[in-house]
């Protein structure tokens, strides 16, 4: 399979990208913004979604989804990163139906195909603390009754407080487990905080949690492999949506500087911002190019793909990060202005840089994987 | 099985038959790198017999049609031969600026007459070729070049210098850049070949800070050039010679460039110890490794993505610019780190424990990685002018 979009995939970008650009721009968000939505999102959007079939393109096709890869979800989260639109495609149409797809069983036969079909928002519900340690799980699952007992606490929950199922990682005597525990399970709180950019993610509260057995996703104590599969995706898919936020900063910013004169000329002329516009390019080719490598392994389900899916997350961290921080500068003053867009798109990447592992989690991972 | 597949399996087990053993080690030297030409000597029967199974099979320049010394693979199936031989750390037959520039522009530029005449001879090794682009006013800024050929009815006379003509004083013979019209910049200079053994043709050696010197000062002292050997047409060189600097830069990047693209922390372990973890014990230098390894494999992903979209006509025709500057960037940081990583042991220049210094030779010489085919501050130019379209660069 070439590294490029192939034309099946290049039909489906046609009419993602104007899609999105049409119903979700930047404007979109600062409607949300200044509304003090309650959601985080927009429900309507969501419903526009369903009916092109977006929200299952990961879904099994015996799920009532469209069993599409990494690749074509990448194509539908960079047009979501270029407009910063707010959407639970990421946790839910990636995350969680990686983990619940892996898994299969009784969960799976349960939320794929609502998943697939619009009606279910998922919330991934992995870190604890302020930094992404996914082997630092400190929330327990006990047996009660003929089921599960959670405890424990949960932050940087995504649509935490909307979510229809919440992805639970616990500890069990024997490793890990991952739980689906439905909305106003009894317990359980979501509190949600305004983030940065604007999006509402949820500290989890799991006090007493009674569950079922069969809200086990997959095997007890076999979590881990499922927590991978879902750390992956995300992690993926993450690294595709920043391409796209760096790649609509790095356009803004472009544009700017062919449209702004100082000094009697359009500051595009000066040298010295047109080698940093130039070397903020050869960033992001290779940060696109990287995410496409994961994303092609992830499909084939190569060996390959754990060490590729932290490059492209460091990779795509470095790249997105100097492309907003290059465009505010390059704005000038008027960069700083709340009304203007690229300071937007600063926010919405610091957010998604710490989203399932910064860049310094993720250039680690790369050192272990390689044996130092 | 598809005909892909077919061919892997064929390739495989041409491989297996025809690289010797000795070919299938990791490049050491200078003198395990092939360059072929009227003069070679080779290393070992084995260096010899390698080229001698790729040129019969069309392998030194597979993509290449089979009249002028190729095998006519389509690029798909050059992707696979070329999977193929790296699987098994198969040396290159065959390194040469007559295949990764001189060819290229021929194949597009050239006669029928011409093709046949030079790209075979090329495809066999049998000729080396230098390139005589750089004049000591004329760098960067290539165009202002003065070396100067004078119109005497079925020939020229050249006259001028040329500087960092690598491996002059090895070639055979050299494509030129010469002005053949004074009132006009752009469309005044051909692109000549000629023998280095002409009358009037003279090299003098430039000693590199790594102590190597395959550099040359070239000089030209009336040098006669019969009015057949150009390519393209007279003044209009300056079309063959960006034509060919494109290729040129695709393979510092694809080959050179980047370095052999591996991880690079794990080989300084011994060096450091690691710590209880199984750390290297240089918590600093890890993360810058790590740091790195992320871009290099990171750069290896796009090199596939570049070739792939170069090969089927999808990338833009400055990418290789870009290509160029990250991994010749990308280069010079492999080999601080290099340096780093090996402490004192890397400063020996001349032990034979360290090969005749070849870590501190191998820092200082990549330092040109960013300079030769065009510096990085010129790469830079050229995107944001042709690829961002900046105005006025
Ligand atoms: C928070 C804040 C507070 C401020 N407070 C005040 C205040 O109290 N009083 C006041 O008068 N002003 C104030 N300013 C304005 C400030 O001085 C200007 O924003 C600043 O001089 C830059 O001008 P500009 O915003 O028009 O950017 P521009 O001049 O349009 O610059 C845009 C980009 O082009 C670059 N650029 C411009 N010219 C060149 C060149 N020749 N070579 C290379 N690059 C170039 C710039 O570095 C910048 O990256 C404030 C600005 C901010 C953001
Ligand atoms: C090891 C080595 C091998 C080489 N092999 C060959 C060969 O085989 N054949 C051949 O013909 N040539 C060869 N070259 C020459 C090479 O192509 C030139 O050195 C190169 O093009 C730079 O030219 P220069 O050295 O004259 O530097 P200059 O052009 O004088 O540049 C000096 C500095 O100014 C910067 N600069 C110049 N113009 C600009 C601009 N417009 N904007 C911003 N910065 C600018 C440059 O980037 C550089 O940093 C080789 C060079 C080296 C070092």
């Amino acid at each position: 399979m070439p590294l490029y979009h192939n034309d099946d995939q290049a039909m489906l970008k046609d009419s993602v990208a104007p899609f999105v650009a049409e119903q979700a721009p930047v404007s979109h968000l600062r409607k949300l913004r200044d509304s003090a939505d309650a959601t985080g999102f927009s429900r309507d959007l969501w419903a526009q979604f369903t009916e092109m079939g977006l929200p299952g393109m990961l879904v099994p096709e015996a799920h009532g989804g469209l069993g599409m890869g990494h690749m074509e979800a990448g194509i539908v989260l960079e047009e979501i990163g270029r407009n910063l639109t707010p959407s639970p495609f990421l946790a839910t149409s990636v995350g969680a139906v990686a983990a619940l797809a892996k898994a299969g069983g009784t969960q799976a036969g349960r939320w794929l195909p609502a998943i697939a079909s619009g009606e279910a928002i998922v919330a991934l519900a992995i870190d604890e603390g302020a930094k992404h340690r996914p082997d630092r799980i400190a929330a327990t699952a006990t047996r009660s009754g003929n089921g599960f007992r959670l405890d424990g606490k949960k932050s940087f929950v995504l649509h935490g407080h909307v979510a229809d199922m919440s992805i639970v990682a616990a500890k069990t005597d024997g490793g890990i487990t991952l739980f689906a525990v439905p909305k106003n399970a009894k317990g359980m709180t979501a509190d949600p905080r305004r983030l940065v950019d604007s999006s509402l993610a949820s500290h989890v509260t799991l006090d007493g949690v009674e569950v079922d057995a069969d809200a086990v996703i997959g095997e007890v104590d076999a979590g881990g492999e499922i927590l991978d599969a879902l750390l992956a995706a995300t992690r993926t898919g993450a690294a595709a949506e920043m391409v796209g936020v760096g790649q609509g900063a790095m356009d803004m910013t472009v544009t700017y500087l062919k449209e702004r004169k100082q000094f009697g000329k359009l500051i595009g002329e000066f040298q010295g911002l047109q080698h940093r516009a130039a070397h903020l390019y050869g960033e992001m080719e290779v940060a696109r190019a990287t995410v496409m490598k994961a994303q092609q392994l992830l499909d084939e389900g190569s060996e390959g793909a754990r060490l590729m899916v932290s490059v492209a997350k460091a990779k795509a961290g470095r790249a997105a990060n100097l492309a907003v921080r290059e465009g505010v500068q390059m704005h000038g003053g008027i960069g700083m202005t709340d009304e203007y867009d690229i300071g937007l798109y600063m926010k919405r990447d610091r957010a998604l840089a710490e989203f399932m592992g910064d860049v310094h989690y993720h250039i680690d991972q790369v050192a272990r994987m390689n044996g130092y | 099985m598809s005909d892909l597949d077919a061919f892997r399996a064929e390739v495989r087990g041409w491989l297996e038959a025809n690289c010797p053993a000795e070919m299938r080690e990791p490049i050491r030297e200078e003198g395990d790198v092939c360059w072929g030409g009227r003069n070679w000597v080779f290393k070992n029967d084995a260096q010899k017999a390698w080229l001698e199974a790729c040129v019969a099979k069309g392998y030194t320049v597979p993509d290449w049609p089979k009249p002028y010394g190729g095998a006519g693979l389509t690029p798909e199936e050059t992707k696979i031969l070329k999977q193929e031989m790296k699987r098994i750390n198969a040396r290159s037959p065959l390194d040469s600026f007559g295949i990764w520039m001189l060819g290229p522009a021929l194949l597009q530029f050239g006669t029928e007459e011409q093709k046949v005449q030079y790209l075979n001879p090329i495809a066999r090794g049998e000729i080396r070729w230098c390139q005589g682009y750089s004049e000591p006013g004329s760098g960067s800024d290539l165009v202002s070049l003065q070396t100067f050929g004078e119109d005497k009815g079925d020939h020229w006379v050249v006259n001028g210098s040329k500087i960092w003509t690598s491996y002059a004083d090895k070639a055979d013979w050299i494509f030129c850049l010469v002005r053949t019209d004074k009132t006009n910049k752009y469309q005044g200079i051909t692109f000549m070949l000629f023998d280095m053994e002409s009358p009037g043709v003279t090299t003098k050696p430039i000693l590199l800070i790594s102590g190597n010197s395959p550099f040359c000062e070239t000089f030209f002292d009336d040098v006669e050039v019969p009015k057949t050997q150009y390519i393209g047409e007279i003044n209009r060189g300056w079309d063959v010679a960006k034509y060919l600097l494109g290729h040129e830069r695709e393979m510092i990047s694809g080959g050179g460039a980047g370095g052999d693209m591996v991880s690079i922390g794990g080989a300084f372990a011994k060096a450091f110890g690691k710590n209880a973890a199984g750390e290297l014990d240089d918590p600093i230098l890890r993360a810058e490794m790590a740091a790195f390894d992320v871009d290099v494999f990171a750069y290896r992903a796009m090199g596939e993505r570049f070739m792939d979209m170069w090969k089927t006509g999808r990338a833009h025709p400055a990418s290789s610019n870009m290509m160029k500057y990250v991994g010749t960037e990308l280069n010079k940081r492999r080999h601080e780190l290099v340096m780093s990583g090996g402490g004192s042991e890397a400063l020996e220049w001349d032990s034979e424990e360290t090969k005749g210094g070849a870590r501190a030779r191998g820092w200082l010489r990549t330092k040109a990685n960013s300079i030769e085919g065009g510096t990085s501050e010129v790469m830079l130019n050229v995107i944001a002018k042709r690829i961002l379209d900046l105005p006025g660069a």
